[in-house]
């Protein structure tokens, strides 16, 4: 049964110079249990689909349900079923990890007795014990990116929203962010989470959708999309960039896909269909053809690789790989 | 974890709203008691001002009818509730702004908790700031000259009218981008209402169409009944305009008026908030 339902979400914001279509027709239904990624750039309408769904903002047209409710018409009744946490720590700064996560379980109604017994909970689950008893100010971004996950975690909710849940965190708080998640969801709470790393939609996620332009141009699990892209890419870097015309011949001889090089010509790459073979294959070429590599090696597709096979644009927000060109 | 929704059951509505106003008035003034240097300011500057102005001004500006440091404090604590109720303007716009909004938005509270606990915190610290002055300008020889029952009438009226205002400044802070405009807006209205009325100086002085502006300016209403109500009128002619012979009535008649028309705005405005 799928827990949650859009079909032809659309919704506009007047902005300077028009107007902007966040979503344009945009349809999604995750299946009960399951977790679902919405994967693409910023500007996609990611957000906007969870602020729909979250009770946030109403669409201009379209219909989205959340465990067979309305969310346009109960949306209180959805409030009471679903646990929401934003891009941006939603807590407050003057109160302690404590107060926050009391006054969340106060606002749900749960009474003063099971509010505080609840907060003490959470407080263990995500070892907030440093931050229960000192104001929420002063405490690091990741920190309070899991008050405020455990504040979405108050009711144990049946639907949960994370919007870019690790967006500006440091890598070793992302990786503890994604235990935290996969911890979460191996219950069976029905997670939506937006994403601009097709890595962590792939870590997280058994069904990912990707956005762009205010609607779905793909979906399926993270293996059947990369296997869309091609297994890995072969990237190399040169020592003198006047070898860069021979590299390219050699890249694509092995390639199954458009050589890409740097704008000063001297990192260069291609789509491979098996990553290591190819690689190998590359370097005793190029061994022995005595050009001199800085470095070399395979890696997985990037988002950026997915968005120019399925939109032939880049992702803008794919800022790992902005200066990877293609060559002409 | 266990995958069960907490269950719970929610409350009637009425408790529900007085529940919920509750926890965030509790919450708004927590966080005004852990900052410091709001509450230091928000002490300081009326202390200030019964100063500046009374000793000041006090020996160059002469009013008819009574001494200026009688004549000042109404004024001065009408300007002060007043400016005090700016306040709920910015900190809805700095709440919507850190993104709390949305976390109260998300939960299946009350519609108007949010609103009613931004007043209310906003209305007690007016309340603190009054009792502040009024405790500095008896240092400075201001007098009451009325019955207990009356003095708090006019401290009554003083926090009704800010705490009506108030409503109107949370709709605009909730209709601005960001909280710095609200600061530099209130300023631009707040100014001409306040100095250009009867409270620091007699409107009857005032060339004409500044003297017609103070004689109709609520503010003026306002300080007008203060000081009807504290007794400090003395002997001064009472400009011959409606709002100003019937101050207690304007007053009551303003706030309701504002009461009235900004609670449902804001509601309805909150209902449709939303960060970013």
């Amino acid at each position: 049964m799928n827990i949650i339902e859009t079909s032809a979400l659309v919704k506009t914001y007047k902005a300077k110079g028009g107007r902007i279509h966040a979503l344009d027709g945009f349809d999604l239904a995750v299946a009960e249990g399951s977790v679902e990624a919405l994967l693409g750039p910023n500007g996609a309408g990611k957000t906007t689909v969870v602020k729909i769904l979250a009770t946030l903002a109403r669409p201009d047209a379209g219909t989205a349900v959340v465990d067979g409710i309305d969310a346009l018409r109960d949306p209180k009744a959805v409030r009471r079923i679903i646990g929401v946490s934003g891009q941006y720590a939603a807590v407050d700064e003057n109160l302690t990890g404590f107060e926050n996560l009391e006054m969340v379980g106060r606002l749900y109604h749960l009474g003063v007795r099971r509010a505080r017994e609840r907060a003490a909970e959470l407080i263990d689950l995500f070892e907030l014990t440093e931050a229960q008893n000192r104001p929420v100010k002063g405490f690091s971004g990741g920190m309070r990116r899991r008050i405020d996950l455990a504040g979405a975690l108050v009711i144990r909710p049946r639907v949960l929203f994370l919007d870019e849940p690790t967006t500006g965190l440091d890598p070793r708080s992302r990786m503890a962010m994604w235990e935290v998640i996969h911890n979460l969801v191996a219950d069976g709470t029905t997670l939506l989470l937006t994403t601009q790393y097709l890595e962590e939609a792939d870590q997280l996620a058994d069904h990912i959708s990707v956005i762009d332009g205010g609607r779905v141009i793909a979906d399926g699990t993270a293996d059947a999309l990369k296997a869309q892209i091609g297994g890995h890419r072969v990237e190399v870097t040169l020592v003198h960039a006047a070898d860069a015309g021979r590299v390219q011949g050699i890249l694509a001889r092995h390639g199954a896909g458009q050589v890409t090089s740097s704008s000063e010509g001297r990192s260069l790459g291609v789509r491979v269909d098996n990553g290591p073979a190819a690689l190998q294959s590359v370097l005793g070429e190029l061994n022995s053809s005595g050009i001199a590599l800085h470095d070399a090696g395979i890696r997985r597709p990037t988002l950026d690789d997915v968005f120019l096979k399925l939109t032939g644009h880049k992702a803008e927000a794919g800022a790992d790989d902005d200066e990877l060109q293609e060559a002409r | 974890m266990s995958t069960r929704t907490l269950d719970y059951t929610e409350p009637g509505a009425l408790v529900m709203w007085f529940s919920d106003g509750w926890m965030i008035t509790k919450r708004n003034l927590l966080k005004m008691k852990r900052s410091p240097d709001m509450l230091l300011f928000a002490v300081l500057q009326p202390i200030m001002f019964v100063l500046l102005f009374s000793q000041v001004y006090g020996g160059s500006i002469a009013v008819e009818g009574t001494d200026y440091t009688q004549f000042l404090m109404a004024g001065i604590f009408a300007q002060t509730v007043v400016f005090g109720s700016t306040f709920s303007g910015a900190a809805m716009a700095q709440d919507l702004k850190d993104g709390i909004i949305d976390r109260f938005r998300t939960l299946p509270m009350s519609g108007s908790a949010v609103l009613i606990g931004r007043t209310n915190a906003d209305l007690v610290l007016n309340a603190i700031s009054v009792l502040i002055m009024m405790g500095t300008g008896l240092l400075v020889g201001w007098r009451v000259n009325t019955s207990l029952s009356s003095s708090l009438a006019g401290v009554g009226l003083l926090l009704l009218f800010s705490y009506a205002f108030s409503w109107v400044m949370a709709l605009l802070g909730m209709s601005v981008k960001t909280p710095e405009v609200i600061n530099n807006a209130s300023f631009m209205i707040l100014f001409p209402l306040t100095f250009i009325s009867n409270a620091f100086v007699q409107s009857s002085n005032l060339p004409t169409p500044l003297r017609i502006f103070a004689e109709w300016n609520p503010v003026s209403a306002l300080v007008h009944a203060a000081r009807e109500l504290f007794g400090n009128l003395g002997s001064a002619p009472v400009p011959d305009v409606w709002p100003l012979q019937h101050a207690v009535e304007t007053v009551l008649i303003g706030a309701a008026l504002m009461l009235v028309v900004f609670v449902p705005l804001c509601i309805r405005k909150f209902a449709s908030i939303s960060s970013r």
